[in-house]
């Protein structure tokens, strides 16, 4: 059995100093948001074997047409479409507010069946703290992504964001099923002891399992289309800040808050 | 029992291979169909095409007609789209909210601009003259029409519904401007015994036989068979527009060669992906990777199958979904090896350890998998709900998902549980 629990407070280090600095890049610099969110247009042409990508307001065919007439005469070649999208500004905000609906009912839903499955709310209330801290890793990350690669948060970014809460509560709940089985052996004696065992025998799995994911997702972003190289790029992040935070993160919690219990 | 599972088993893979069979597949010189025609479906970013959404101004419409209205739209838009030519347009309804939109998926078009403009056009009341050199041989032969029109809906006064003083049944009444009426006079005298045909928007409704010239400047279109139908007829000939007004607030238009890029790129980067994981389990499982990759391969062939019965539409955003959930199905085999291993360690006899691995293993996959599938039905919107999202990329991935899931649900737990103790019992 290996001590994990005995370096929380380098655990608690790396994740807050981690989310600190996304947090100062979301601050300080901002994520766009794609025109999914607040409207506009988006356009790709491919221009002498070029491809050019461009964020307007919202343009009418006719404008894009014009545009796309002027950009022929100076390039002196045949600009071709690639991707033409535009956005009204009402169809966005009412996608904002949507998925805000979305996320909520996610995470409710999730805390009432863990809730449920595991008979205690201190289980379900620790994996929801992981979630929303791999929620600030997440967004923070790609803050800083943002910052240096103008990736936007459009709503595949949303999706990723999803299913990384997902992921995180997948992951979590492997290590929690172990607890409880250790629980049901050896009573609640010695909560963090049952922890620490229970972590040493799920580490190789949780390393293994994200490894395969992982090697899904490289292969997208490095052979992958362009389109959606920043969704594939989040829900890489989702997957390595969902397997660190079930361990290190959901895990510390629940023993804190068994240990306050009992006091 | 064991027989007749094993026959379930053998039955159920050779109905998945054959439902995966690419079309005209040629084996030993036979050529082989999937059943029933069964074919991926490629999203609007795949194959090229466009997207547009429209936002219908119901403000002037009072409550009770508005379903009819949206769905005589509706109708109207789907006529005007299926002149486009291309093949499987879609056209939907969607509340919204308080809003109501009109979806318009166009695959593989090319001139967004025109398409727009028609399917918000005026409806265009026609009369075309007979084409003179064609005869016609028998009632059910094709008429040509003369290209030019002889009236248009500018000389129609006021069109109402009628009922046929003989049979009953409900028409179009069309009343004409005084100028109008002087040209249907003239046209009717040109063309005694031969066809004068009707068309909205090129859409044929009526081609009556002109039995005398009509001088009072009244014309009756027959031909629909509800109330509601002439009804409806006589309000898009009055007000030339669509029922409801609408609005574009919406259109992501794809170039075809970009979803082809994107398409052979995905390809490539999902075997990539696909060999390092069949490696790495392999490399770290020893035989039971190798059991896992099996069953990995049979998850892929049943994922596609289901894909191809439930015609599910292939988005790039439901590819990735799907190739999420590979990673997902491997994590239940790694999960169930673990607890094997963890019960041989414990110097467990290697059969009573795979009946225990499984069996502790289920809890945690169960569990797991349940909640990855709420957040994927959250964002699947199954219902349609106004105040959840009903973006197609978003509930594309959320489908795969599911799919994926529930699929590998069945092979990571089922298949391999039988595949291990077809293999371990054979060792023995």
């Amino acid at each position: 059995m290996i001590n994990f629990l005995k370096y929380k407070y380098l655990y608690l280090m790396i994740s807050v100093s981690v989310i600190a600095v996304g947090l100062s890049f979301v601050f300080r610099f901002g994520i766009p948001l794609s025109i999914d969110f607040v409207g506009g247009s988006k356009i790709s042409y491919s221009v002498n074997s070029k491809v050019v990508n461009l964020r307007t307001e919202a343009l009418s065919e006719e404008q894009e047409k014009e545009m796309r007439a002027n950009i022929d005469k100076e390039s002196s070649g045949e600009a071709e479409i690639l991707l033409f999208e535009t956005v009204g500004p009402s169809v966005g905000k009412e996608a904002v507010n949507k998925t805000v609906i979305a996320s909520i009912l996610g995470v409710l839903a999730i805390l009432i069946y863990i809730g449920f499955a595991f008979k205690g709310f201190n289980f379900a209330l620790s994996a929801i703290v992981a979630l929303i801290h791999d929620m600030f890793i997440l967004v923070g990350v790609y803050a800083i992504l943002s910052y240096y690669f103008n990736a936007e948060i459009d709503t595949l970014f949303i999706t990723a964001a999803l299913t990384t809460m997902s992921f995180s509560v997948h992951d979590t709940i492997v290590i929690f099923d172990k607890i409880r089985e250790y629980i049901r052996e050896e009573g609640k004696v010695n909560i963090e002891n049952s922890a620490n065992k229970a972590l040493t025998e799920t580490m190789v799995r949780s390393l293994n399992n994200s490894m395969t994911i992982v090697f899904m997702l490289l292969a997208l972003i490095l052979f992958g289309g362009s389109t959606i190289k920043f969704f594939i790029i989040a829900l890489l992040i989702g997957t390595i800040t969902g397997t660190y935070s079930s361990p290190f993160v959901a895990t510390p919690v629940l023993v804190w808050l068994e240990k306050r219990k009992k006091k | 029992m064991k027989i007749i599972k094993k026959l379930l088993i053998l039955i159920l893979v050779l109905t998945v291979l054959w439902v995966d069979v690419p079309k005209n597949t040629v084996i030993f010189g036979r050529t082989i169909n999937p059943p029933f025609n069964f074919e991926i479906k490629l999203g609007l970013d795949l194959k090229g095409g466009s997207h547009l959404a429209f936002e219908a101004d119901t403000s002037k419409i009072s409550q009770d007609d508005l379903q009819e209205s949206l769905e005589a739209t509706r109708d109207v838009i789907e006529r005007r789209v299926n002149f486009f030519g291309v093949s499987e347009p879609s056209v939907q309804t969607l509340k919204s909210g308080s809003n109501y939109k009109i979806i318009v998926d166009l695959p593989g078009i090319t001139d967004v601009q025109s398409a727009i403009d028609k399917i918000g056009a005026t409806a265009q009341l026609t009369f075309k003259e007979e084409a003179s050199d064609v005869k016609i041989g028998t009632t059910s032969a094709y008429i040509a029409f003369k290209s030019d029109p002889v009236l248009t809906g500018k000389d129609v006064k006021k069109a109402s519904v009628s009922y046929d003083s003989t049979s009953g049944k409900p028409q179009v009444a069309l009343e004409f401007t005084s100028e109008g009426k002087k040209k249907f006079a003239d046209v009717t005298k040109r063309n005694v015994g031969k066809v004068v045909g009707i068309f909205l928007d090129d859409t044929t409704l009526t081609t009556p036989v002109v039995q005398q010239e009509i001088l009072d400047g009244n014309a009756v279109i027959t031909g629909s068979s509800t109330t509601d139908e002439a009804k409806s007829l006589a309000q898009q000939i009055n007000g030339g527009a669509l029922p409801v007004s609408i609005k574009l607030v919406e259109q992501r238009n794809i170039g075809p060669s970009l979803g082809a890029e994107e398409i052979s790129k995905s390809i490539v980067a999902g075997i990539i992906g696909l060999s390092a994981v069949l490696i790495f389990m392999f490399i770290y499982y020893g035989k039971m990777g190798l059991i896992s990759n099996l069953a990995l391969v049979i998850y892929g062939f049943l994922a596609l199958a289901i894909f191809k019965v439930f015609s599910v539409v292939l988005t790039l955003s439901g590819v990735a979904g799907f190739l999420l959930s590979i990673g997902m199905a491997v994590d239940s085999n790694i999960l169930i090896f673990e607890r094997i291993k963890e019960e041989i360690r414990k110097k467990k006899e290697m059969s009573i350890a795979i009946r225990l691995g499984f069996g502790r293993a289920i809890d945690a996959i169960k569990d797991a998998n349940f909640t990855t599938l709420i957040v994927a039905f959250i964002l699947f919107n199954p219902l349609n709900w106004g105040f959840l999202p009903q973006f197609g990329l978003v509930r594309g991935f959320a489908l795969t998902l599911i799919i994926g899931v529930g699929t590998s649900l069945f092979t990571g737990v089922f298949i391999t549980k039988h595949l291990i103790n077809f293999f371990y019992k054979r060792a023995k």
